[in-house]
C-alpha cells in the first residue's frame, strides 16, 4: 500500500474542500472494507485519504411511521441487518444486508461505501491496465467473462457488486449528496452511471461531493418485500444474480411492483418490462412464466454468462411468487 | 508522510503508538506490540485470520487502517488468558480437538467471544453463522462448532 497523508475532517464542508479535481489524487475513506483491498493491490495510489468517519451524526439509523426511513451514510452494514423496524418494514433492505460479504466485513463496512464500491471484475482488481483503469481495452470481451453483465455493457462488461444498491433501487430510494457547499437529492435511479456514459466510474459523484444520507418512503401494509442471492459461496462472495423485489398486492392481483437485478448489468438493473407487468397481474406460476418471456430481451451475454439469463429469470419468478403467495 | 500519534487500549492496556497512516491495526498488534497471537493471512479480509474484536465487535483487523483504530478498545487472542488460566473458549478448543494446524484459531477464538458475549447458548446454526467469516482449511469446522457450543451451554462466556 502506497503511504498517504491521512485528514480527519470535522465538518462536511471542511471534507469537501479536501477533494482536488481527480479522484486519483485525493479519495474517500469509510469503513474501508474496499478500499484497503484496492490500494493493497495498486489499484488505487491516492496521496491524500479522507476519513469520512471523523464526521460526526452520520452513522443513525431514524424511522418514523408515515414518514419513512432515514439511514445516515456511515451506518454500518450489520447495524442495519440487524435494525428491528428495518427488519419488520423493508425486509429487502435487512435480507440484503445480512448477506452481504461476512460478519467482520458488515461490522465495518458502511452504506455508502457499500453503493461506492469499485467492480470486482478479476481484469479490473488484476495487473490489466484495462478500459475502467485508463487503458484500452476490456479484457474480459475476448477473455474468461462468467461473471461479468450481460445488459448494459460496453465498452466495459463489469457487473456492479453492492447488494445493497438492488434493494435500494427497488425501494426507489433517495440519497442526499453534499456537493459544493449545499446538499442535493438525487434519486438511486440516476446515481450509478453504465460504462457508455463513464468508463471510468460506477456511479456520478464527483471529487468532493460526499453520499450524506439514504432516505426511503413509507411502505403501506399490502406492500411486501425481499431479496434473494445466487452466489457460490454463502460467505464473503459477490451476487452471481440477485433479485430484489418491492411488490403491492390488491387482494388477488398484484397493485404495482418494483423488480431489480444484481450481478447482470455495469449497474442495478431495474427490471421495466417486469416491474411494469405486475400491475394488475394474477401471480399465477402459469402467469409469471409468461411474464419471464419478456425479461432481459435486449440482453446480449458475453461467450461464458448465458446462464445468467434463465437463472435470472427463475430467481425473480421464485421471489415474485414467494412473495405473493 | 507525516506519522500520527494514535492511543489503543489492546486487552485493558494502554499503548500510544506513532503510526504511518498506511499501517494497519495487524500491523501494529504483531509488528509494534509483540502481539503475534493474532495472524496475518489473505489480507483482504476473507480469511478472518486476522479477527480481533475492536468495540465489541468481530472485525478483520488487516482492514483497520491503524488511525481509524485510534481510541479504540481492542481484544486480541492474548487477552482471553485469566489469571494465567485458559478462557472456556481455549479449553474447550482443547478438549474437542478443535485446534488442527492452529493457524485459524485466534481468529476463530475471537468470532466465537463476541458470539457469546451477545448471545447464550447459541444454535448451532447461530454458532456457524459467527464464525462465517473465518475459514479452517484443515476443515475441522465441525469440532469448532462442537466446542463453542459446549461453551455456551455451560454459560462460561466472559
Amino acid at each position: 500500500m502506497n503511504n498517504f497523508t491521512y485528514f480527519q475532517p470535522k465538518t462536511l464542508q471542511e471534507a469537501g474542500e479536501m477533494f482536488g479535481k481527480s479522484w486519483h489524487e485525493t479519495t474517500a475513506l469509510a469503513g474501508g472494507t474496499d478500499l484497503l483491498g484496492l490500494m493493497k493491490d495498486d489499484i488505487e495510489a491516492p496521496r491524500n485519504v479522507v476519513n469520512l468517519k471523523s464526521l460526526p451524526g452520520l452513522n443513525r439509523i431514524s424511522y418514523q411511521p408515515g414518514k419513512g426511513l432515514k439511514i445516515g451514510a456511515l451506518t454500518s452494514i450489520a447495524k442495519i441487518a440487524s435494525h428491528s423496524d428495518i427488519n419488520k418494514r423493508y425486509p429487502v433492505l435487512a435480507q440484503a444486508a445480512k448477506q452481504v460479504a461476512s460478519p467482520q466485513l458488515r461490522n465495518v463496512g458502511t452504506i455508502g461505501g457499500n453503493i461506492c464500491q469499485r467492480p470486482r471484475c478479476w481484469y479490473f482488481r488484476g495487473d490489466f491496465h484495462c478500459l475502467r483503469k485508463g487503458g484500452d481495452i476490456c479484457y474480459a470481451v475476448d477473455g474468461k467473462n462468467k461473471y461479468h453483465c450481460v445488459i448494459g455493457g460496453g465498452p466495459c462488461f463489469i457487473v456492479h457488486p453492492s447488494d445493497m444498491a438492488v434493494a435500494l433501487l427497488a425501494l426507489d430510494a433517495k440519497l442526499t449528496v453534499y456537493s459544493g457547499g449545499k446538499n442535493k437529492t438525487v434519486a438511486i435511479g440516476d446515481f450509478f452511471v453504465l460504462p457508455e456514459k463513464n468508463v471510468r466510474r460506477e456511479n456520478i459523484l464527483l471529487p468532493g461531493e460526499i453520499v450524506v444520507d439514504i432516505r426511503i418512503q413509507e411502505l403501506n401494509n399490502n406492500t411486501k418485500s425481499g431479496y434473494v442471492k445466487f452466489a457460490e459461496r454463502g460467505v464473503w462472495d459477490f451476487a452471481v444474480v440477485s433479485v430484489a423485489a418491492v411488490i403491492q398486492k390488491n387482494g388477488n392481483a398484484l397493485k404495482k411492483g418494483r423488480v431489480v437485478l444484481g450481478g447482470v448489468a455495469p449497474a442495478p438493473w431495474f427490471e421495466k418490462k417486469i416491474s411494469k407487468k405486475l400491475s394488475g397481474l394474477i401471480p399465477s406460476e402459469k402467469n409469471l412464466d409468461e411474464i419471464m418471456k419478456t425479461a432481459l430481451v435486449d440482453a446480449e451475454p458475453l461467450a461464458m454468462n448465458e446462464y445468467k439469463l434463465p437463472l435470472a429469470k427463475n430467481l425473480m419468478k421464485r421471489l415474485i411468487g414467494e412473495l405473493t403467495a | 508522510m507525516k506519522t500520527i500519534k494514535i492511543q489503543l487500549l489492546v486487552n485493558n492496556n494502554e499503548y500510544e503508538v506513532s503510526v504511518s497512516p498506511n499501517e494497519t491495526l495487524l500491523d501494529i498488534l504483531r509488528e509494534r506490540l509483540g502481539l503475534t497471537g493474532t495472524k496475518r493471512g489473505c489480507e483482504i479480509g476473507e480469511c478472518g485470520a486476522c479477527t480481533v474484536v475492536m468495540n465489541g465487535e468481530a472485525v478483520n483487523s488487516c482492514l483497520i487502517l491503524a488511525p481509524q483504530a485510534d481510541g479504540s478498545k481492542i481484544m486480541t487472542v492474548e487477552g482471553l488468558m485469566r489469571n494465567g488460566e485458559y478462557h472456556p473458549l481455549q479449553q474447550s478448543f482443547l478438549n474437542h480437538d478443535a485446534v488442527h494446524c492452529g493457524f485459524c484459531t485466534p481468529g476463530m477464538l475471537m468470532s466465537a467471544y463476541v458470539l457469546l458475549q451477545q448471545k447464550q447458548n447459541p444454535t448451532e446454526t447461530g454458532i456457524k453463522q459467527a464464525i462465517a467469516g473465518n475459514l479452517c482449511r484443515c476443515t475441522g469446522y465441525q469440532q469448532i462448532v462442537e466446542a463453542i457450543g459446549d461453551v455456551g451451554k455451560k454459560g462460561e462466556t466472559d
